[in-house]
């Protein structure tokens, strides 16, 4: 099974508080830390689970600057095999289908059988990538996936999708194929030292839009079918009810809303 | 205040940024830096969140153990030939991590077999004793413990009691041992002995003791101050015969065998006592920032923010002092002074940044609920344990001369 892991960098935000920087279109990165995509994790986990069972290869692709081999050199200390990085200062501005794009142009030249990528990034929450790079591959393609059974002639394979309220959508699919992995599909691993030194050898392609035979007019806000205008501040809502007064009087109301509203 | 004004400028400017803790040494390789990232999180989220509940149990559990072994958290400096990285950097970096995990108790049980008790076998082991206590020791399926201390010989170890004398081929073993991390949970354990009584340091001799010979018992698990999670224990040995091989190194050699690991003993209490002391001089900052007294947060009151300025420093000093001991180490120059200093300094600025701290933190500071007061106890054993902060002092004026 030769399979291919689109990985992304990005910062961790959960517990930081987050500005907007003076362009208005990105937040301040710079006390930030960052790591890799949180479902993206779990795709790399799934790539490697697969190869540990059925054998075959396992090829990392990031698009971003140098920091990103870091996310890079951490899927390979798990058991990726190759890497790409691809960097051009013209993907700056991209949206989800400009970067699919490039990693279709990247992708193409290979012989796959899966190409797994996270189902939504934790930074934009666009959820777009996966899917559009199953269209520019014309290749069958399922999202939010969260389990993955290769059917016994390695031709075909069993994916659940996740769906609302817990429901799980089976379907069979011809390969190959681009899934888009939802957290919880598996339990991704923590890299050995080994494997990390192991990493350190690998060399990762460094690709730039030429290489890769595309124009830099096909990326970037030329490329792109979003662009972004702007970051603003939620607006304090005028729907949102503050409860005042003492902690048993603001429970019993807290209570008593969630009761009329039929929430408990 | 004007010129308070513009020392809010300078905070808020884009030049002013810190460096991180690993771009202040040339020590570590990116290899180095990427195991600490998997480390910091396997400890944040597979042990940090459990450290309460083993604290209160005063255990860590062995699976706990094995899962590390799997993960090959516990054989960095060991040669690869029995399952390890061979790389002593690593195995820093490891016990610079660990003290993320919120007891000094789970830091110490790992530190005390793979920083103290393994290194003996091996650097003095025969292959068969490698094979027999290494292996398995790296998978985390064994646990090791190193016995020096007795009840009436601590910082003075040739003074201790506990003797060996041969048998035919057996060597039986009599005396006590005391304050052995690890010490109820052991498989093996790595005992100081008399083999020649009537000499002091050129009598002793190291020997290796399995769990379950008959004749070694634990005869009491100790209740501590600190470091709860760990065990800690006093062996009893009442004509307790094991075979002649199981002899570490060389006959009568076993003061110099054990003088030879602790600067890495001391290295790793040093480096562990910089990196506590930066998690509790950093939670202090943060709550020194959210608390507020008299119209605003605490940190705001010069006698409070010179404090944290004081701890700050104080660590940056200890850690390069460390680093420098360390990287004196790495080059195989044996600093006996370096490291007797890094163990000295950072022991004691530990407890000291522990104290501000939990004076920052006022009453809650006092509070078990709070993980402060867990530090306070626990790093009190700094100065005492893997030689006195008194006997540092007394190394150190050996270099001088005196």
């Amino acid at each position: 099974m030769n399979m291919v892991v689109c990985v992304k960098r990005v910062p961790d935000t959960a517990e930081s508080e987050v500005h907007i920087d003076a362009s208005g279109k990105d937040i301040d990165k710079s006390k930030l830390s960052f790591g890799i995509n949180e479902a993206d994790n779990y795709a790399v986990e799934e790539a490697i689970q697969i190869k540990e069972r059925l054998g075959g290869t396992v090829n990392v692709i990031s698009v971003g600057g140098k920091d990103s081999d870091e996310q890079i050199r951490m899927a390979l200390a798990k058991g990726g095999d190759e890497a790409i990085r691809i960097e051009d200062p013209a993907m700056a501005g991209s949206d989800g289908f400009a970067i699919a794009k490039a990693l279709a142009a990247a992708i193409k030249g290979m012989e796959f059988d899966i190409v797994f990528t996270g189902a939504l990034a934790d930074d934009d929450g666009s959820a777009v990538v996966g899917v559009a790079l199953a269209e520019l591959l014309g290749v069958n393609h399922a999202a939010y996936v969260k389990k993955v059974e290769i059917l016994e002639d390695g031709k075909k394979i069993k994916v659940g999708r996740e769906l609302e309220g817990g429901l799980m959508e089976f379907l069979e699919m011809e390969l190959p194929a681009v899934l888009t992995i939802q957290t919880g599909i598996n339990e991704p691993r923590y890299a050995s030292f080994k494997g990390i030194k192991q990493a350190a050898k690998k060399e990762i392609a460094i690709k730039s839009l030429s290489d890769l035979g595309l124009d830099a007019s096909e990326v970037g806000e030329a490329g792109s079918w979003a662009v972004l205008e702007k970051f603003t501040p939620p607006v304090v809502g005028e729907m949102a009810e503050i409860l005042t007064g003492e902690p048993e009087e603001t429970a019993a109301k807290l209570a008593a809303i969630l009761k009329e509203k039929g929430l408990v | 205040m004007e010129g308070w004004t513009s020392l809010e400028a300078i905070r808020n400017s884009a030049e002013f940024t810190s460096l991180k803790e690993e771009e202040m040494s040339d020590l570590f390789q990116p290899v180095h830096e990427d195991f600490r990232k998997t480390l910091r999180e396997y400890i944040e989220k597979e042990l940090a969140p459990h450290a309460d509940e083993w604290e209160e149990a005063e255990e860590f559990p062995l699976e706990k153990f094995r899962e590390m072994g799997q993960l090959g958290f516990l054989g960095m400096q060991y040669p690869e030939e029995y399952g390890g990285d061979n790389d002593i950097l690593a195995e820093a970096v490891f016990h610079e991590e660990m003290p993320r995990c919120g007891s000094a108790g789970v830091a110490a049980t790992l530190g005390a077999h793979i920083g103290i008790a393994m290194p003996q076998i091996n650097k003095y082991g025969t292959k068969e004793q490698k094979e027999k206590y290494l292996i398995p020791g790296i998978k985390g399926e064994s646990i090791g413990a190193l016995g020096i201390t007795e009840p009436e010989a601590g910082s003075d170890v040739a003074g201790i009691k506990t003797y060996a004398i041969k048998d035919g081929s057996d060597w039986i073993i009599n005396g006590s041992k005391t304050f052995i991390t690890n010490g109820v949970r052991c498989d093996w354990v790595v005992l100081a002995v008399k083999t020649d009584r009537e000499k002091g340091y050129g009598g002793i001799s190291q020997i290796i003791v399995d769990k379950g010979t008959p004749g070694f018992e634990v005869s009491k698990k100790l209740k501590k101050l600190g470091w709860r999670a760990s065990d800690t224990a006093e062996l009893s040995f009442i004509d307790c015969r094991v075979p002649g091989d199981a002899l570490l190194g060389e006959l009568n050699k076993g003061f110099y065998q054990i003088m030879a690991n602790f600067a890495w003993e001391r290295l790793i209490m040093a480096l562990g006592a910089v990196a506590g002391a930066q998690i509790v001089m950093e939670a202090a900052l943060g709550y020194a920032k959210e608390r507020h007294a008299f119209g605003q947060p605490i940190a705001k009151f010069q006698v409070i923010a010179h404090t944290l300025a004081d701890m700050a420093t104080e660590i940056e000093a200890g850690r390069q002092l460390t680093y420098y001991a360390l990287k004196l180490y790495m080059e195989g120059k044996n600093p006996i002074k370096e490291v007797s200093m890094a163990k000295l300094y950072t022991c004691d600025m530990a407890c000291r940044v522990v104290d501000n701290a939990l004076q920052i933190f006022g009453g809650y500071g006092f509070m078990e609920e709070y993980p402060i007061a867990r530090a306070f106890r626990d790093t009190r054993l700094g100065p005492i344990g893997g030689g006195t902060r008194e006997i540092m002092r007394e190394i150190i004026v050996r270099t001088m001369g005196i």
